[in-house]
């Protein structure tokens, strides 16, 4: 098991510096290094001097060598916006961004899975037939028309929820956070809604999938002859079963609701990271994009690793530490 | 509930049949509504089993045999269901039962063991919970005594260092040591009828061999009643004490295993026989029965097996009544115009 | 064996075996298709909007671009209402600048979609020709394609788009190199299974033992098998692009204010939505749900006919 931690910690890493690298060369190396990192307003004798400073004289290979010098003690350039760290800036949004996923996942976990089950156990019925038609419907909604529509419905026209803002927040830990007050949940509901709605469509539909193959599965078969009441053959033979494909979308996907959550924090001007990449390249405030790209990359390996280990407490066929091929 | 007095089939002759079974069947349908049609899997059916005895369903595969069993458990799922017909164990009607007090029976008076022990044990969950859920589904038990009860049951099947076993997972345990678990629940709360579908037919012949005898003697010891059902008559040959042979949803064949075994009546057994190995001489064709087992939707008029019959002729068109086989034997019967002498 | 555990018949699917083999593969797939109702509706609605995208020049009420025939007194008229000019009705009401919605709609339904479908025709010919390399040649080669598929597959398309969209700046052609460059890895990866499913079988290694070309390997026995799985994809894809497209515009990072498609009009109508002026955004996200919901019905379909064993 520490193995294989170690191994998979190794391997993290060099995922990250490949692609640290083709950030590096996307960024730096297509557009020009000095519009990025020196402000547009600077002179000649100025950009002279900055391109010196920084070390763009200097052959590619040394400049990525200090760029990654930097990065490893936390340096990935100033925001020319915010005249901040680009990381800090991130790292200040990163909370609302992880909020708001959260608890559209959790939506869409609470909501999707019941509702898958009970599709996959009556796939014939008007009601499985229906659940089955309004995922459908999920995978083809584009995001950011369904956000308009709920703040027209909801915020416009019924006038029950907010449509931006994060609300009153109170703070945990030092962290702000929407979801411990009233307001906060008021603002959390429909943002968080508009980006569920893929997942939930998601979950109904890989619910609904395990199920019917489970259903078909020999060990339900014998799980009923051996008299076990449906409650039990579903809630723990069936779902049991369907949890291990379950949980591992649900971590993917959890990587994918913080980069669609770009999409949902702008049209409800959620303040998250997501709306700050957005600004950041209308801006063109390339180092926030930089720093943006390598967080998002670190956060999808860590929930990647997340994931695996989550995968092998629940499927006792895995055993990590005996795949050494 | 009093066993009354059971309406003996009309094919079973009272000599074999015990003046109470355990379990009467009596005309067993079963169908499957499907867009296609309807599938006649069991039609009518009807046979007794006494207490502690072997009985042996033998067919092709889609003759019927499995859907007898699980009919027999309350396992059959839309768009299936059992038409007509009277299931009774111990004198108590199942086919009316509730689906409460059905849930209750299967398990506990009646257990079975499936074809692929690979597949039959939840790969995620632990023998030990997966064997004590059995128990605890029935009795009023605490975990202790469910799970001494469970760790009894693997020794009772040959299970070595049971207490590491209980703590496992399916995926640790070789097919043969899959099954004998599988036999080891089913054997949990000491059922009254064990339907085995198949049990062996996944395994290695060695094992094969092993785990016959072991069902076999444990049956024995405990009384417990046995439908075995195969496509394989030299499995059951060994083991059964009387041997059904089904075609096509129907019981074409039956009588004591020595009956149908040495003296075969209906020409669809005497195929099955032909088509076992180790019955013919070396270096001899195995002769293999022509054709293959008829849809069930679009069955032919009359006798099922006519199609594939050498003695067929237009009499067959006519579905053949059940009679004595031309043996003489008590109980030996059959449905066919022409059997073998 | 007609009846198997689950009591499922296996029969009719025999039958409609034999029939298949009697019948010429394209009939068989359009008599398929067209058996179940609701793909039949999908695919006519999606007859009708590409019709509608295409002569938008014709039917439009009018040209929504002509700054002559636009009347910013016409501005925000919701729908149903009468030009102030007196001539005709705005079914589908105005936009801020006086512009028919409806007319609106039916040029934008022309980017879009002109925008989807020749992203994912270049996306296509990309990962075809990528995966096809990588299920021939196999090796080293075969290694890096598919590692570099890998990655970018474990990334969100909308992040890998809004990447490029900051690398390489605005633009309808940069647009559409995005969209191409979030594609190709599907195709890539779909025509390789299918390619190396193929690939094993005897024959091919016969073909080669027979020093056959390459290249009649690759087109005469690896590419007819990869068509269906192909089309499939295709389909889901040009739905995902008009999708990803409309949502580049919408951020304000897709198309140009020239080129305004269906994404660009939904964002124009934003600022007006929380004043109750809801015809603006509403009516082309309509148009942009319709499309992709015909295209994703039609790909359903297309994926049960095409695949029996696949089924969902």
């Amino acid at each position: 098991m520490l193995v294989y931690l170690i191994r998979r910690c190794l391997q993290s890493v060099v995922v990250l510096l490949v692609m640290s690298l083709i950030v590096f060369v996307g960024v730096y190396a297509v557009g020009n290094p000095i519009d990025i990192l020196i402000s547009p307003q600077a002179d000649q004798a100025e950009r002279e001097q900055a391109i010196h400073a920084l070390g763009l004289d200097q052959p590619m290979w040394m400049q990525y060598f200090v760029f990654l010098r930097d990065a490893l003690h936390g340096d990935l350039g100033h925001s020319f916006v915010h005249s901040t760290s680009a990381l800090r800036l991130i790292f200040e949004r990163m909370p609302a961004t992880l909020e708001l996923a959260t608890v559209a996942m959790l939506f869409a976990i609470i909501l999707g899975i019941p509702l898958g089950l009970w599709a996959g156990l009556k796939p014939e019925s008007a009601s499985g037939r229906t659940i089955m038609a309004g995922s459908i419907l999920g995978f083809s909604l584009p995001t950011f028309w369904v956000g308009l529509m709920l703040i027209m419905v909801f915020s416009v026209m019924l006038g029950w929820l907010p449509s931006n803002g994060r609300g009153e927040t109170v703070s945990l830990f030092g962290i702000p956070v929407s979801f411990l007050t009233l307001d906060g949940w008021r603002h959390l509901v429909l943002p968080a809604t508009n980006l569920a709605l893929f997942n939930l469509a998601l979950m109904i539909r890989l619910t609904r999938a395990g199920t019917r193959e489970a259903l078909l599965q020999d060990y339900v078969k014998f799980a009923r002859a051996k008299g076990l009441s449906n409650v039990r053959v579903i809630g723990v033979h069936v779902l049991r079963n369907i949890l291990i494909p379950i949980v591992t979308v649900i971590g993917l996907q959890f990587g994918a609701l913080i980069a669609f959550a770009i999409v949902t924090e702008s049209v409800f001007a959620w303040p998250g990271m997501g709306k700050l990449l957005v600004d950041s390249i209308n801006f063109l405030d390339r180092p926030v994009i930089v720093a943006y790209l390598l967080v998002i990359v670190t956060l999808f390996i860590v929930i990647n690793l997340i994931v695996d280990l989550l995968y092998s407490a629940l499927d006792p066929r895995v055993r990590l530490g005996e795949s050494r091929s | 509930m009093s066993a009354d007095p059971v309406a003996v089939s009309q094919g079973t002759a009272p000599a074999t049949a015990p003046a109470a079974p355990l379990l009467a069947v009596l005309g067993l349908r079963t169908h499957f509504f499907t867009k296609a049609g309807v599938v006649k899997a069991v039609d009518d059916v009807s046979f007794t089993l006494a207490a502690g005895e072997v009985l042996g369903l033998v067919g092709e595969s889609g003759s019927g045999k499995s859907m007898t069993g699980y009919s027999l458990m309350g396992l059959i799922d839309p768009p299936g269901r059992v038409v007509e017909g009277s299931i009774r164990l111990k004198g108590q009607e199942l086919t009316t039962l509730p689906a409460e007090k059905m849930r209750a029976l299967r398990g506990d008076r009646l257990a079975m063991i499936f074809q692929d022990p690979m597949m039959t044990l939840n790969p995620v969950l632990r023998i030990d919970h997966q064997m004590t859920e059995a128990i605890l589904a029935h009795r009023d038990v605490g975990r202790a005594a469910a799970l001494a009860r469970a760790r009894e049951a693997l020794v009772r099947v040959g299970i070595a260092s049971p207490d590491a076993r209980l703590k496992a997972y399916p995926h640790q345990f070789s097919g043969g040591m899959r099954q004998r678990v599988a036999i080891a629940i089913a054997l949990l709360n000491e059922p009254d009828v064990i339907i085995a579908d198949e049990p062996t037919t996944a395994l290695d012949v060695t094992i094969q061999g092993q785990i016959l005898y072991e069902v076999q003697k444990l049956a024995r010891e405990t009384g417990t009643a046995l439908i075995w059902i195969t496509h394989d008559l030299s499995v059951i040959a060994g083991l059964a004490d009387r041997i059904f042979v089904m075609y096509a949803g129907k019981i074409v064949e039956e009588g004591t295993t020595e009956d149908v075994i040495d003296h075969p009546a209906h020409p669809y057994t005497r195929g099955l026989l032909d088509s076992v190995p180790s019955r013919n001489p070396y270096g001899q064709r195995l002769k293999q029965i022509p054709g293959m087992t008829p849809s069930l939707i679009a069955l032919p008029r009359g006798c099922a097996f006519r199609e594939r019959c050498a003695r067929a002729d237009a009499m067959c068109e006519a579905m053949p009544e059940t009679t004595a086989a031309p043996s003489g034997r008590a109980g030996h019967v059959m449905r066919c115009f022409h059997p073998l002498a | 064996m007609p009846v198997s555990a689950d009591g499922s018949v296996t029969a009719p699917a025999a039958a409609a075996a034999a029939r298949a083999a009697a019948e010429s593969p394209w009939r068989r797939v359009a008599g398929d298709f067209f058996r179940n109702p609701i793909a039949t509706f999908g695919a006519a609605l999606l007859c009708l909007i590409v019709l509608a995208a295409i002569f938008a020049p014709l039917i439009s009420p009018q040209d929504p671009y002509d700054l002559a025939q636009i009347d910013v007194l016409d501005g925000k008229l919701p729908p149903g209402s009468h030009a102030g000019s007196g001539n005709g009705r705005f079914w589908l009401g105005t936009d801020d600048q006086g512009r028919d919605m409806l007319s609106a709609i039916f040029y934008g339904l022309r980017i879009s979609i002109f925008v989807g479908v020749s992203s994912t025709v270049m996306a296509l010919v990309i990962g075809l020709a990528a995966g096809l390399l990588a299920a021939y040649v196999g090796g080293r080669t075969e290694t890096f394609v598919m590692r570099v598929v890998d990655i970018q597959l474990s990334f969100p398309s909308i992040l890998i788009a809004l990447i490029l969209i900051a690398v390489l700046g605005q633009g309808i052609g940069k647009v559409i190199a995005a969209l191409v460059t979030v594609q190709w890895a599907y195709y890539a990866r779909t025509v390789r299974s299918a390619a190396l499913v193929e690939r094993r079988k005897e024959y091919v290694e016969a073909a080669r033992c027979l020093a056959l070309s390459p290249m009649r390997i690759v087109f005469r026995h690896l590419l007819p098998n990869c068509l269906p799985p192909l089309i499939v994809v295709a389909t889901v894809q040009v739905a995902a692009a008009i999708a990803l497209e409309a949502t580049l515009s919408f951020l304000g990072l897709g198309l140009p204010i020239t080129e305004p498609s269906l994404g660009l009009l939904i964002a124009n109508g934003y600022q007006y939505l929380l004043s109750g002026k809801y015809w603006i955004s509403f009516f082309p996200g309509i148009a942009l749900l319709l499309t992709i919901v015909s295209i994703n019905l039609v790909a359903d379909q297309l994926r049960d006919v095409l695949n029996p064993r696949l089924s969902r």
